[in-house]
């Protein structure tokens, strides 16, 4: 379980989704979402494949506009604010992607520096110093960044875009299915650098994940969604909120199911569909 | 209502026909907004050193070898395909001027520009569809940069600039070829192939020409580049992408070299009944 204790809420919310819809022409991902990200704490968003968890992290991070509903950081609604303003707000998150996400095209330096270089008037040597300090944070050696994302093992890449995600310094990091992919050791690994980020900078974070090891080891509270699809009308799509513990012991049987990693009538509701 | 419903279950040629102008439209005018947007990031930030030398050499540089070929070929098959019809009328010598006219006037922009459509524009919308598929455009926005201004500006500024060198190498390259292939090959004497060159073409032609082809790379960067951004799912929308990128470009290559032809043939006459003369 994850050493600290969490820090207690704030009064306004970090981030906030308020009764947030979401299409994609027209396909529903979300129907009035609301989820409220408290300052410093870890939250976990879980869910099935295509639930909209990497939408709603996207949302969060000011990514995608909604369809419907309000965006609110630090209690402020994003719409209506200049793109100017919108860009160095969203330079207090930091973003580490499903796959990575690392720029073909750069080597892992020039990946991990493209923030500062973009948005700083940082000289040369004070970037590099803060590249190799973001790579020995991560565990990489300083001879990885010459390398390019092709040559890199699926791990590498996590921590890669993990050091990427942490140049900017941020206040807020979004992890968007971080161990999808890897050995669990690597896994560990990734779990391990969460909590060390969360212990030495005190960030707000939130997870998507399907790894129930990485919800018990990091998230002080979880969210998790349901698919929009199988969604009863008028019934919410947040099925669950609340600490790890609790979704463990959840009786709703769609929670319990996910959680413990059980189809259920999973199967019998996929061949009568 | 059972009417509608009909229709939209089995839509009549009349209704296909309709749809397809509407999405027509559509595509013309998201194209337009991308283009304005495109044009609205450049001012609000000029691309960087860093970021803009390396596609222009990549864009520039690298187009080249190409157009130098496919230049030197069209030159001499131009050559080639002139010289028995201007025989039978004993009209041999003036073959400079139709191989010279021809390349400078028509071949020579379009050339640059269809290869630069497929060797630049198809990379450039798989590249760019690559990085959305995997994220990497996302990426670019959590990072604080524009990605409309980062991609598309850099690549814009590349093509727009560098056809009209590209096209003066086909230019040139095309009347080595043509040359080389009537007078050392075929024995049109070198005095009258230069000669009636020089007397059909003039300082307007070579201007219009290169004029011409900056249209033709503004053109094929933003098709590209829009088709990169639109890109569907997985490798089949990144294929889709490069695919549609060359087609739409060639297409638009054609459309605009007929508007540009009649808008600068007309432009010649005003200016000749105004008594300036571009030689």
């Amino acid at each position: 379980m994850k050493p600290s204790t969490p820090q207690p809420p704030s009064v306004s919310p970090v981030l906030e989704l308020r009764q947030i819809s979401q299409s994609f022409g027209t396909q529903g991902v979300l129907r009035e979402v609301t989820v409220k990200v408290q300052r410093g704490e870890t939250l976990a968003l879980i869910g099935e494949s295509g639930c909209g968890k990497s939408v709603t992290t996207k949302l969060l991070a000011g990514l995608l506009d909604p369809t419907r509903g309000e965006v609110l950081w630090e209690g402020r609604p994003v719409k209506g604010r200049a793109s100017s303003e919108l860009r160095r707000d969203r330079l207090r998150f930091g973003y580490l992607f499903q796959g990575a996400a690392l720029f073909d095209s750069m080597n892992v330096y020039e990946n991990i520096c493209f923030g500062l270089r973009e948005n700083t008037d940082l000289k040369e040597p004070e970037i590099r110093e803060i590249v190799l300090e973001r790579l020995r944070e991560v565990g990489l050696a300083a001879n990885v960044a010459e390398k390019r994302p092709a040559d890199l093992s699926g791990g590498m890449k996590k921590r890669v875009g993990l050091a990427r995600a942490l140049a900017m310094s941020p206040d807020v990091i979004f992890y968007d299915e971080p161990t999808t992919g890897l050995d669990p050791v690597m896994s560990d690994v990734i779990n391990e650098l969460i909590l060390q980020t969360q212990s030495r900078r005190n960030v707000t974070s939130v997870v998507v994940t399907h790894d129930m090891q990485t919800v018990r080891r990091v998230a002080d509270r979880v969210v998790m969604l349901y698919p929009l699809g199988r969604v009863a009308p008028g019934m919410p799509q947040v099925i669950f909120e609340g600490t790890p513990d609790e979704a463990f012991a959840s009786e709703d049987p769609r929670v319990g199911c996910f959680v413990r990693g059980e189809a259920g009538a999973r199967l019998k509701e996929m061949s009568a569909a | 209502m059972s009417a509608l419903s009909s229709n939209a279950a089995d839509p009549t040629p009349i209704h296909m026909l309709g749809r397809m102008a509407v999405e027509i439209v559509e595509a013309i005018g998201d194209l337009v907004t991308f283009f304005l947007r495109m044009l609205g990031g450049m001012l609000v930030r000029w691309p960087r050193a860093r970021v803009l030398w390396p596609v222009m050499y990549e864009i520039g540089v690298q187009s080249v070898p190409v157009i130098f070929v496919t230049g030197l070929f069209i030159g001499m098959v131009l050559a080639v395909q002139s010289y028995d019809t201007l025989r039978m009328f004993r009209l041999e010598s003036r073959i400079g001027s139709i191989i010279n006219v021809s390349l400078v006037r028509e071949l020579g922009p379009v050339l640059a520009a269809t290869m630069l459509a497929g060797r630049v524009g198809s990379a450039m919308a798989a590249e760019i569809g690559t990085m959305r598929v995997t994220e990497q455009i996302e990426a670019l926005k959590a990072l604080g940069a524009d990605p409309l201004t980062y991609l598309v500006v850099p690549r814009f500024l590349a093509c727009f600039l560098l056809i009209p060198a590209l096209t003066l190498v086909a230019d040139g390259v095309g009347m080595f070829g043509g040359w080389f292939v009537s007078v050392q090959v075929l024995g049109v004497s070198d005095h009258f192939f230069w000669l009636y060159s020089q007397q059909f073409i003039s300082a307007y032609d070579v201007i219009a020409g290169v004029s011409k082809s900056l249209f033709f790379g503004a053109a094929i960067a933003v098709i590209a580049c829009h088709r990169g951004f639109h890109c569907g799912a997985g490798a089949e929308g990144v294929g889709r992408a490069a695919t549609d990128s060359f087609v739409f470009s060639f297409i638009a290559i054609l459309v605009l070299d007929l508007l540009l032809s009649i808008a600068l043939n007309n432009l010649y006459r005003l200016l000749w009944a105004l008594g300036i003369t571009v030689v």
